[in-house]
């Protein structure tokens, strides 16, 4: 998604890790030694596999891959439901395996010894299969095999020296004991000291959250604080919020909602790459929009994600056709793809992978998620931030037309976090609210922003009715209905009523 | 055959030598046809050392009798050789110290 190849310094490996050269400017420093230190299922060893995987299939980079707590074929049937075939890269001689996990029979210390033996088949299988990249996963449990630390941590320095002196870039993981204590068990740090990424595994609100954070890169600049990344059937992807642009709308080709009452408001009807927010309260006719103008997407012959978090497809489905829109049919036609999910079901980063992938897959012009705002339920804040900015740039680097939803928490009136957190990112935002006037429930609606173009700016009352949305006239006379405390001004009570609706037009 | 040892090193040097010294000590007692040794310097044969597992230098391996035995250091500390191996001095040499 992000491409850097202008931006790297020439001593930067790129690892093909999504989202990895981002935050690390440009990848590992080359012909360096590379220390991914993280607490036990933190996906240390994934981390180091994806980076010889990626190497080997991305960059014809063969690779050596030091074992020494799982056995290879543990690790290469690990990696199969990511559909990596390794040992296919075996066969063909451009990943090998050693392996020094440790061995069942019992070994005898009697005298001094050092780790030539390691260390000589390392340089052997670099040289025999002319591997640009080394992994040592974990270098820590040599500690468990030997005794003599005075001896491992000597041969440890100068293992990562034999590896720079063969030119490769390496990974050597090492165990953590706590998320935010020492780098990392026996101070291995100190010699692996080049560059140090730290992956934690840590419980935030009742959700485990996995971050990845570059602690040091000798000689170069990157990314400080910790990244989000999700570890999915593609691997790892690191979501850096940074890396994010901010694409303002550029286009002035315009896209229908649906309706023409309501692309007349918004000017005449929307930008192509923009991202609207419609914001209203339960049953205040959200649902509505978003199924007219999946409707209308489909009837340009323009694709169209549907992302439903609050409704099931049978609901959405049976709502559909009572406004006259047949969804299974748009979905036969492969013009519409409803995806139903409980926000529960997994974290942000998780819903937001997914939406990616879904994307990439469907390819479509245009995306609806109703609601936004049901992804507040199952994250914190700053998830919650991270998850809309992700897929709000993502859908405007993908130019694809946007219309969001967000569930205010109070029936007439009121603002919620989601409008908080998207409204600045978004080019256009209509509120719909209901109004008490004299004891009866009205329906108001109203455009507060359409960047770069002129728009309605009163509000109109609507209905709503089998055939769909329907906008009348302004409300006159009538202050702070966007509040939810709408107070008629002034005059005597009939004068007001015979002026509420101005028939002029 | 009462023994078969296979001794790894790394190169020529120093604490290879001291190793092959040190074994030779510990066997001297056997009459030679008893003992067999073979000294592989793993810089020369990395194969060997793969096949073998062999990650410290030096590692003496006993593959006879079983079961395999391996050990590792310069074996200067001799008694805990012997203890391991649970090696058994021959008879007549018994017979002198007694």
């Amino acid at each position: 998604v992000n491409d850097f190849t202008g931006l790297q310094a020439p001593n930067k490996a790129p690892t093909g890790i999504e989202g990895f050269e981002h935050i690390a400017m440009g990848g590992l420093t080359e012909g360096r030694t590379a220390l991914v230190a993280g607490s036990s299922g933190s996906g240390k060893t994934l981390f180091a596999t994806e980076y010889l995987y990626r190497g080997i299939t991305r960059f014809h980079h063969n690779a050596v891959f030091v074992t020494m707590e799982e056995r290879p074929r543990e690790i290469i049937r690990n990696v199969k439901k990511l559909g990596w075939n390794l040992e296919e890269f075996v066969g063909q001689k451009k990943l090998k395996f050693i392996d020094v996990s440790p061995e069942p029979a019992p070994m005898t210390e009697a005298g001094a010894y050092d780790l030539s033996g390691l260390i000589a088949r390392i340089q052997h299988a670099v040289k025999e299969i002319n591997a640009r990249r080394v992994v040592i996963d974990s270098i820590g449990s040599l500690f468990s095999q030997f005794t003599n630390t005075a001896m491992l941590r000597h041969e440890i320095f100068r293992i990562t020296e034999v590896l720079r002196e063969l030119g490769v870039t390496a990974i050597m993981t090492a165990e953590r004991l706590e998320e935010y204590g020492s780098i990392s068990r026996h101070g291995i740090e100190e010699f692996v000291s080049d560059n140090v990424i730290i992956l934690r595994n840590v419980l935030e609100e009742e959700r485990c959250r996995r971050t990845i954070q570059i602690l040091k890169m000798r000689g170069d600049t990157h990314f400080k604080g910790e990244f989000a990344f999700t570890i999915s059937a593609s691997g790892i992807s690191i979501l850096p919020l940074s890396a994010m642009e901010l694409k303002q709308s550029s286009t002035s080709e315009r896209v229908s909602f649906g309706n023409a009452e309501l692309d007349k408001m918004a000017g005449s009807g929307l930008f192509r790459d923009s991202v609207i927010l419609v914001s209203g309260p339960t049953g205040g006719g959200k649902t509505l929009m978003c199924t007219t103008f999946a409707a209308e997407s489909c009837r340009v012959r323009e694709k169209v994600l549907f992302l439903a978090y609050e409704e099931s497809g049978e609901q959405l489905l049976r709502n559909a056709k009572s406004w006259g829109v047949d969804f299974e049919k748009l979905e036969r036609e492969g013009l519409l793809k409803v995806i139903c999910h409980y926000p529960e079901a997994m974290g942000t980063e998780y819903h937001l992978l997914m939406i990616r992938r879904e994307i990439e897959n469907f390819k479509p012009k245009r995306l609806i998620m109703d609601s936004v705002s049901a992804m507040e339920r199952v994250a914190t804040i700053r998830n919650f931030r991270e998850f809309v900015i992700g897929l709000t740039s993502f859908v405007k680097q993908q130019g694809i037309c946007s219309l969001f939803t967000s569930t205010t928490p109070k029936l007439s009136g009121g603002d919620s976090i989601t409008e908080a957190h998207i409204s600045t990112i978004t080019e256009a935002i209509i509120l719909l609210r209901y109004v008490e006037l004299n004891g009866v429930m009205r329906r108001g609606i109203t455009i507060i922003k359409m960047r770069g173009s002129q728009h309605d700016k009163e509000i109109h009352e609507f209905t709503i009715d089998s055939k769909g949305l329907h906008i009348g006239l302004p409300f006159r006379n009538v202050q702070n209905i966007i509040l939810g405390i709408p107070t008629s001004s002034g005059a005597s009570e009939i004068e007001r009523i015979g002026k509420m609706f101005d028939d002029k037009e | 055959m009462q023994y078969i040892f296979e001794l790894y090193v790394a190169g020529e040097r120093a604490m290879s030598k001291n190793t092959v010294r040190n074994l030779r000590k510990l066997t001297e007692y056997f009459p030679p046809e008893t003992c067999e040794i073979s000294v592989i310097d793993i810089t020369k044969d990395p194969e060997r050392a793969a096949e073998k597992h062999i990650l410290a230098t030096p590692t003496l391996i006993k593959t006879f009798p079983a079961p395999q035995q391996k050990i590792i250091g310069d074996l200067s500390q001799m008694e805990k050789v012997i203890a391991v191996l649970g090696l058994k001095k021959p008879e007549f040499i018994k017979e002198v110290t007694t």
